[in-house]
């Protein structure tokens, strides 16, 4: 276990997870997606903050990735009711007019 | 040695379930393997000495993946047990795009030379964290906590079809909810 | 006393010293349950025997379309999550793991069980099943918050998250003296993670057992003795945080920690004839407009306590 092996296990969740975020259509499937991508963050920061500097400091920052997953999951809870409700639909591909 | 087996096993465990999020045909499956990914990069925390974040992270996810399951149920609008689950769109691009951040990222993780190590780590991890969030980090903590909060409300704002007066009538003295 | 972290070579023993309180808890209510049938007490004592054995003599159920991994897997888990939460209770000098996030690991273990009641129901593909699963996770949305208030009260007030700690700060006074409402909170939500009495209603009678329905064989009694597992592992918990965990005269610290489980459990158990079974949707207003208020009020008062004492 070096930071090397770490770094590259994280790079590869992290990748899965962008394909999911970007592929995928249902907007639950999206958020599994940007959930695999912030764990591949949490383990990347872990191998950084062991690995180069164990500092208090690198602690903190994992507990703000992990505060933005919860309000990431929470609000895109929220949107995903929001869309189901008003559309019948949580699909992405259903939801671009929000772009325009 | 035993590190290295653990922390193998874990990632190998880690990376597979990550992919069996997006190739699973049922709902069910597809989120607690999300789980699954969770937990092993959680022990992995607790290899590296983590151990409240760790458990923390292992906490947090198998919860939020009990949620994101019936989420997933309720919304997904369609039956796996009958078509596989194959709901994508740009399949090819996606997977371009993936490749091609993992070949960057694995790059830079073994071509950059990383300094050596700065410090060591305080004998008590759980109460440094502690310390650094109520202390010199504490605008974080100050920061984190409004935020927290903000999401609650406005998470309910926007989820809750009702107000208070769908709840309990006009008559919110009565206190009778209608029937 | 110091707590001192005994081999792997232990743990056989602690899993099956938890099996013999579960089913000692088991007899209590097997029991209790003769009793109210109308027979003579002694009758039911021997009942965890006779439905073991019937249990094991029993094929399992199998059903059409079933989700096979994750059913096992849910039905495992509640055995599996017990074993891991008594891990880092403190037994007298002795613990399997002495972490120094022990607390925590306690509350994720609980959070397990979400995971394995839910994959339980979801699992044989019936539809009593699923509802007692839904059922099980809106409960634990009402128990869950409050709990891990609970749960920060002896932590704060021992200044440390090690289970070892928490018992050394009650030499002088139990928490329960001046945490009454966190322990009150806390053995609630153990009887929401262990599906049991007034928060069963996810195995309940209403949807012909719930989770449990399609279970048989070794599947009910890894589900059962799982229930009575995660009974014990909580009251064994709430004796270290709140009783004291091995203080006491006289008796060696190990037995202490057992009198005062047992003594909880017993209450425990005793309890579930005494109370309704309250629905999910009703135990959410009163979870998080009265209960969720008072425990985080309770966090106040133990902090402040100790802010003034420091």
């Amino acid at each position: 276990m070096t930071l090397q092996t770490m770094l590259l296990v994280a790079a590869a969740l992290f990748s899965v997870g962008l394909y999911g975020a970007i592929s995928q259509q249902v907007v639950v499937m999206v958020m599994m997606g940007l959930e695999l991508m912030l764990n591949g963050v949490i383990l990347a920061a872990a191998a950084f903050w062991w690995f180069l500097s164990p500092t208090p400091d690198g602690q903190v920052l994992l507990l703000v990735v992990i505060t933005a997953m919860t309000v990431e999951m929470a609000m895109g809870f929220a949107v995903a009711t929001l869309l189901h409700r008003s559309r019948q639909s949580d699909m992405t591909d259903m939801a671009t007019d929000l772009s325009r | 040695m035993l590190t290295g087996i653990v922390f193998w096993v874990l990632a190998v465990v880690a990376v597979a379930a990550g992919v069996a999020v997006f190739r699973a045909d049922s709902m069910a499956r597809a989120t607690y393997a999300l789980a699954a990914s969770f937990i092993a990069v959680g022990l992995v925390l607790l290899l590296v000495d983590l151990e409240f974040l760790g458990v923390i992270t292992v906490l947090m996810m198998t919860m939020e993946m009990a949620v994101m399951g019936i989420y997933m149920i309720m919304f997904m609008g369609m039956n796996p047990a009958l078509m596989p689950m194959d709901m994508v769109h740009g399949k090819r691009p996606a997977l371009a795009v993936a490749i091609g951040t993992f070949v960057v990222l694995a790059a830079g993780a073994l071509l950059v030379p990383w300094p050596t190590r700065r410090g060591a780590p305080a004998a008590d991890l759980v109460t440094s964290l502690g310390e650094a969030i109520m202390e010199s980090k504490m605008l974080v903590m100050m920061t984190v906590s409004p935020v927290l909060f903000a999401t609650i409300v406005a998470a309910l704002v926007l989820a809750l079809p009702r107000g208070r007066y769908d709840r309990l009538g006009d008559d919110l003295r009565a206190g009778k909810a209608p029937r | 006393m110091t707590v001192t972290e005994v081999s792997a070579g232990w743990v056989p023993l602690a899993a099956a010293l938890l099996l013999a309180v579960a089913a000692a808890a088991a007899s209590l209510e097997g029991a209790l349950a003769a009793r109210s049938a109308g027979q003579p007490l002694g009758s039911g004592l021997l009942t965890p025997v006779a439905e073991t054995a019937r249990l094991f003599g029993q094929r399992r159920r199998t059903t059409v379309a079933a989700d096979l991994p994750l059913q096992r897997i849910g039905i495992a888990g509640l055995l599996t999550a017990a074993l891991l939460m008594v891990a880092v209770v403190p037994f007298g000098r002795w613990t399997v793991a002495d972490l120094t996030v022990g607390v925590v690991w306690f509350n994720a273990m609980d959070v397990l069980v979400w995971a394995a009641v839910w994959l339980a129901g979801w699992g044989p593909n019936s539809a009593h099943a699923l509802v007692g699963g839904y059922r099980f996770l809106a409960q634990a949305l009402s128990y869950e918050l409050p709990l891990m208030f609970a749960l920060t009260a002896p932590a704060v007030a021992a200044g440390s998250l090690r289970l070892g700690d928490v018992v050394a700060a009650q030499s002088g006074l139990w928490f329960v003296v001046w945490m009454p409402v966190a322990f009150a909170v806390f053995c609630a939500a153990v009887a929401g993670f262990s599906v049991w009495g007034p928060l069963g209603a996810p195995a309940g009678a209403t949807t012909a057992g719930g989770v449990l329905v399609e279970a048989a064989g070794v599947d009910r009694w890894l589900l059962s003795a799982g229930r009575y597992a995660l009974l014990t592992a909580g009251a064994a918990f709430g004796a270290t945080a709140f009783l004291g965990g091995g203080h006491g005269p006289l008796l060696p610290a190990w037995l202490w920690l057992l009198v005062k489980t047992a003594a909880l459990l017993a209450v425990l158990v005793a309890l579930r004839r005494r109370l309704p079974v309250i629905r999910p949707e009703q135990l959410a207003a009163p979870a998080w407009l009265v209960a969720l208020p008072l425990v985080l009020l309770q966090v106040l008062v133990v902090s402040v306590v100790v802010v003034v004492q420091a």
